[in-house]
């Protein structure tokens, strides 16, 4: 495989992932169920005592209210069946909600939350990345292919928005536009922000890269049969394409973390909405870190996505450099 | 006196000018942009705050906080209050902004320097261990730590190490205690500089010069210690300048998550309340803080490496 294809591979996966994953959620994400907040995962069984049988659970139940102790009902072994009325995994619907992942503080699945989220979180994350890659190829293409003072003047540009710390100009621009907004506005406004913050650094490796295009012999070659700078660039772009693709695996990880952090001020998504940022908002509550610590599941999902995503962009010097100036 | 010295002072002089000239340009544009983004924001700190509703106390309250007036007078009018230190009055506490970020922004400074301080004392002599010796037990153990926690994000770090500090009481998790977010911030910086410095020194030992200094016989810890660290302080104090912006970013989350009350809680209440000059005097101390990190890192390049006095 090609070290670019490698390098993509991983990110196509959980793309295909976080399409599929809501779909596998074994309950509805908003659901709330009485007698279940903050319930500890339920434990999956594969043994009793007349030995191994097929995977199944006990129903969970509340034995006290007030310390939010649950404890399993013994005499009532639910099988776990997959893939059936369009859950990828139930149980008997007497049985209760099936809570791998444990609830919520309102009682709500964290699994569900966390599949559906997915989609949500990646998706502003990668659309956040693509709309910098084409800023940044944009403006690092004309600033490349054009030279002289417009190169100079975007570049200035460029470095100025990247000296500002990428978490307190999204908390800036996102705090003055309206604070209450529609999940798919706020998607796409976030998309954008991300956009924003992180083309800067897109442009300067494609401008270096087109620069460089800018004295071969095709380039002149171009130049001399009437190409202005609009068609040069178009010319010289293709050369930065391996650049971009590396590009958005660094960037993906980095806006993903970048959601969090929005959301996790109350400047993302709205509470009802699950993201894997809402969720850590919640999580956030220093009491319960301790007594519920399966809240902080989207913080492990990240750091899953985060680890994956980067081990595959092989974790050379110069990457490293790339690697934090793009994180936020 | 030695005539060799003069020019190379003179030089560093004029380079530290110009870049103190930067610098200044550096803060006025972040301080005027936000304040033209807040005042610009939908809402503002008459209607957002309090319960009036009558529009002659709106109006009011629009004239004692200057709201009325235009955004070009505003700009004009807070920068005649810089002159004279005076950075307007936060309608959201009703008192100086000095005093609020006298406060402050110490705080968010001194978190992001002892991070940058605890990175760098475990991460530059690790570093120089695991690049001059890739395949020793020390290489080993320190390389996949550091590969693991580089891409390690620091609201995650800060969660992680709050629930560590909840349910193993290894750490003080009491709010005000710097352990935590200290940390939080330290480790992706430090395995970043642990991997940077590995490489550096790995780098300097393969070039021609080194080798030729090991052909002389100079002991092999004297090369290390002595001759690579030289060359490989240039690329390290290189990603300095980088690091801070990443670190001033990364401190917005963890001041968050460990309720550490420094510049990000107050920049975003300041945001969210619309306060416009407690979110530009916050832009403008934070501007001034990155702006100060990268001068020193440009200035301990410059006295490293000359070549960068020229170029900048």
């Amino acid at each position: 495989m090609s070290p670019v294809r490698a390098r993509v591979t991983p990110l196509a996966c959980l793309v295909v992932l976080a399409i599929v994953a809501p779909a596998l959620a074994p309950e509805r994400p908003t659901e709330q169920f009485a007698d279940r907040t903050y319930a500890p995962p339920m434990r999956v069984h594969v043994r009793d005592a007349s030995g191994w049988r097929a995977p199944f659970a006990y129903p969970q139940v509340l034995e006290d209210r007030v310390m939010r102790r649950y404890g399993e009902d013994r005499t009532r072994p639910m099988p776990i069946s997959w893939f059936t009325n369009g859950r990828a995994a139930s149980i008997p619907a007497d049985g209760g909600p099936l809570l791998l992942l444990g609830a919520d503080s309102l009682g709500r699945d964290i699994l569900s939350r966390l599949l559906v989220g997915m989609g949500r979180s990646l998706g502003v994350a990668l659309a956040g990345a693509l709309g910098g890659l084409v800023l940044g190829a944009l403006v690092g293409g004309w600033a490349g292919s054009r030279g002289g003072r417009v190169d100079h003047a975007l570049m200035l540009v460029a470095d100025f928005i990247l000296v500002l710390p990428g978490a307190y100009v999204v908390l800036v621009l996102r705090g003055t536009l309206p604070l209450t907004l529609s999940p798919a506005a706020v998607f796409a406004l976030l998309a954008g922000l991300f956009a924003v913050s992180s083309w800067p650094h897109v442009a300067r490796g494609v401008r270096a890269i087109v620069a460089t295009e800018r004295a071969r012999d095709y380039a002149e070659a171009a130049r001399a049969s009437g190409a202005g700078s609009a068609r040069l660039m178009w010319h010289l772009l293709p050369a930065a394409g391996g650049f971009l693709l590396v590009e958005v695996v660094l960037l993906v990880p980095a806006l993903l973390v970048a959601e969090a952090t929005v959301s996790f001020l109350g400047l993302g998504f709205p509470e009802a909405t699950p993201s894997w940022g809402t969720m850590l908002q919640e999580a956030h509550n220093v009491t319960m870190m301790a007594e519920a610590p399966w809240m902080l599941a989207p913080a492990l999902a990240i750091l899953l996505v985060v680890f994956a995503l980067q081990a595959t962009s092989g974790a050379r010097a110069q990457n490293l450099v790339a690697a934090i100036s793009s994180r936020s | 006196m030695d005539h060799r010295i003069t020019p190379v002072t003179a030089g560093l002089a004029a380079f530290l000018v110009r870049r103190l000239l930067t610098a200044l340009v550096f803060v006025l544009i972040v301080s005027s942009s936000a304040l033209v983004l807040a005042r610009l924001a939908p809402g503002d700190a008459a209607t957002g705050s309090s319960l009036q509703t009558s529009q002659t106390q709106l109006d009011a309250t629009r004239a004692r906080l200057h709201l009325d007036r235009p955004v070009a007078w505003q700009l004009a009018d807070w920068f005649g209050g810089l002159a004279r230190l005076d950075l307007g009055r936060s309608s959201l506490y009703d008192q100086p902004v000095t005093g609020l970020l006298r406060e402050r922004a110490p705080r968010t400074a001194a978190l992001a320097s002892v991070a940058l301080a605890i990175a760098a004392a475990v991460a530059l002599p690790l570093g120089m261990v695991t690049g001059a010796k890739p395949r020793g037990l020390v290489a080993r153990l320190v390389t996949p730590i550091s590969l693991a926690l580089v891409s390690c994000p620091p609201l995650i770090g800060a969660l992680a190490l709050l629930w560590l500090a909840l349910s193993t009481h290894w750490l003080p998790a009491t709010t005000g205690s710097l352990a935590v977010p200290a940390l939080a911030l330290a480790l992706p910086l430090a395995a970043t500089m642990e991997r940077l410095q590995s490489q550096a020194i790995a780098d300097a030992l393969a070039a021609p010069d080194l080798l030729a200094a090991a052909a002389r016989g100079i002991p092999p810890t004297r090369l290390v210690w002595v001759h690579a660290m030289r060359q490989s302080l240039r690329p390290v104090l290189g990603i300095f300048g980088i690091v801070i912006g990443s670190v001033f970013s990364g401190s917005l989350a963890v001041e968050w998550v460990t309720s550490w009350p420094g510049l990000g809680r107050l920049m975003y209440d300041a945001v969210i309340n619309r306060d416009v000059f407690l979110v530009t005097g916050c832009a403008f101390v934070g501007a001034a803080l990155i702006a100060l990190g990268n001068l020193i890192a440009d200035l301990a390049r410059a006295v490293v490496d000359p070549r960068v006095q020229e170029g900048l």
